[in-house]
């Protein structure tokens, strides 16, 4: 009897801790959809029940440069992912597949661009980037981007290609076809749906990624990061705007969390872990 | 850390011949050749880190264009200067609060989410989202919640008798603040690789222990916890690691401020470098974070592995 008793109570109490911590990580994303569709009018006096309008992002994407800078952040990080596949995906195969000199400090090398500081790079960058003429471009960008997307793929990518079994490349091997083609025609479908959300994780990285598009760039091209801020705590803040331009960045991102769920444990610990 | 991975295939040295591809000489080069764009890539900005640490010994301004060697003087500058020790104070009650509360909070909730029913199938989903907020967007929906006009958080602590919560506004408060908006962030992350830890464990010691009769608690700090050692000390590393470093939530919400309440290395270099202009001694202040982190990175690694090793012995 008392045994079944505090089972209930043990098993009420951690459904109501798991509630609390729920409202906690999904009731500012709500807050922010309710206010994105509040006028200014009833911004004050109503909580939740008002009458939606949609005010506020007519005047955030229509009113404002805002859609160029989704359209600025969409070419960067897209622009990011495919120069690291393309770099990417061989270097991951070397590093799973040969047994060479100096590997393991290699792909640490590559593991450490993450933990760097993005201050410590942009420093001297800024200046370099004056000079070269990179600042405030696409080029530029994409490229220090790799520091976020590529040891990402690197690392994550070579946990996939070492699941493939080495039978299946040599027997193809033996059947006479070249290393290039075994890669494309053998390995590379295999390890697709990898490829596919890690691609997309760095994609999100990207996207999300702020220090480096606020200093390196922020005339012609600027992230929807960076854009976002001069929504706040201005004297004459808008909170339907704020909550609008919160809503728009976000919203790409949960629509791909979706779709890589199943891989995402794997991506998050860049292969560390193999969920 | 190259060591112990040596130690590991030299354990499976009877198969190695197996597990990697045998390499004709005139091939030997392939997998640098394979490598070399993306090291060309990254190290194209790598180089910029090599610059760093000269420039930290000039007086470079972006002020002036000329420079010359001062040698340490900037590094004994800031060695000297309460804002540094300010500074590294910051950094690290910022990073030991994100992530000690991620931490347990987040094996906490991993462990209330590993029953199967309709609601932690449905919550192992949504509570995803968070983490896929940039935290800069994240600094912008706190400031709706938390915000003393609009936000809702003011009207839930006045029935709580409390008014006018001052959030990031307050010296006394912002640290908190920032804390709390870095926890909503980041803490799905420990909760995603908790519980992937949690779904790996095998069933049989589990199942001994019920058989014993131990407690829920011994169980969890016997059996539980031992075997989820890896798979914790990979989130640490991560978390430890970015919340060392974390500019942009500091800087969407005060900048540092309020006063110098929260100026961590980070935002202390930037300031110093960008709004200053003082590239110069800028620089020390990111080396020296850079050094922080790479210092406890090699010793957590060199730790997992170990833990890794004494896990899988089980």
């Amino acid at each position: 009897m008392k045994a079944q008793y505090s089972r209930g109570v043990l098993g009420v109490s951690r459904s109501l801790l798991l509630a609390i911590y729920s409202l906690f990580a999904l009731f500012p994303l709500i807050w922010m959809i309710i206010i994105s569709f509040k006028s200014d009018a009833e911004m004050f006096t109503t909580t939740f029940i008002f009458h939606p309008t949609l005010s506020n992002y007519y005047s955030v994407l229509v009113g404002t440069d805002y859609l160029k800078r989704f359209l600025d952040n969409l070419i960067v990080s897209v622009g990011a992912v495919i120069v690291s596949v393309i770099v990417g995906v061989p270097g991951a195969y070397a590093l799973a597949r040969y047994n060479f000199k100096g590997r393991e400090s290699l792909a640490f090398t590559i593991l450490s661009f993450k933990f760097a500081p993005e201050i410590l790079v942009i420093l001297p960058l800024f200046m370099i980037y004056q000079k070269l003429h990179l600042y405030d471009t696409y080029l530029g960008l994409i490229w220090v981007y790799q520091l976020i997307t590529l040891p990402l793929l690197i690392w994550v990518l070579r946990g996939y290609f070492e699941d493939i079994s080495l039978e299946i490349e040599q027997a193809a091997q033996l059947e006479g076809y070249g290393w290039f083609h075994v890669f494309q025609k053998i390995l590379l479908p295999l390890i697709m749906p990898g490829l596919v959300s890690a691609g997309l994780l760095a994609f999100i990285f990207a996207w999300n990624s702020f220090t480096f598009s606020l200093l390196l760039s922020g005339f012609k091209i600027q992230t929807v990061t960076v854009a976002s801020l001069r929504y706040v705590a201005s004297d004459t803040v808008h909170y339907g705007y704020m909550a609008v331009a919160a809503a728009i960045a976000t919203l790409p991102e949960i629509i791909l969390a979706l779709l890589i769920q199943k891989h995402l444990v794997r991506g998050l610990s860049f292969g560390a872990v193999k969920g | 850390m190259t060591e112990s991975k040596d130690e590991q295939s030299g354990e499976s040295s009877k198969n190695s011949s197996s597990k990697y591809m045998k390499i004709p000489i005139e091939v030997k080069a392939r997998p640098y050749l394979i490598l070399a764009p993306s090291l060309i890539v990254t190290i194209g900005i790598l180089y910029p880190f090599v610059l760093a640490i000269i420039y930290s010994l000039t007086n470079y301004s972006f002020r002036s264009q000329t420079y010359h060697f001062i040698g340490l003087q900037n590094w004994v500058d800031m060695f000297s200067k309460r804002e540094f020790w300010h500074a590294a104070l910051v950094t690290s009650e910022y990073a030991l609060a994100s992530t000690g509360s991620e931490l347990i909070l987040g094996l906490g909730i991993a462990l209330l989410l590993n029953r199967d029913s309709w609601y932690t199938r449905v919550l192992r989903v949504l509570l995803i989202f968070p983490l896929m907020v940039a935290p800069v967007i994240a600094v912008l929906i706190w400031q709706l919640m938390t915000n003393n006009a609009v936000g809702i958080l003011e009207k839930l602590l006045n029935l709580f008798g409390l008014f006018n919560f001052p959030w990031a506004s307050s010296a006394k408060t912002a640290l908190f603040t920032a804390v709390v908006i870095d926890f909503w962030v980041y803490c799905p992350f420990v909760i995603i690789l908790a519980r992937a830890g949690l779904q790996s464990l095998p069933k049989s010691p589990f199942e001994a222990a019920k058989i014993d009769g131990g407690s829920a608690w011994f169980t969890f700090k016997t059996i539980t916890l031992p075997m989820l050692k890896p798979i914790l000390y990979i989130a640490v590393i991560f978390r430890l690691m970015a919340s060392l470093q974390e500019f942009t939530i500091i800087y969407g919400l005060t900048k540092g401020g309020p006063g110098n309440t929260l100026m961590n290395l980070s935002i202390t270099a930037y300031n110093t470098g960008f709004a200053f202009m003082r590239f110069g001694k800028s620089l020390p202040y990111i080396l020296f974070l850079w050094l922080l982190i790479y210092i406890i990175s090699q010793r957590l690694v060199k730790n997992w592995l170990a833990v890794q090793k004494a896990a899988s012995g089980y």
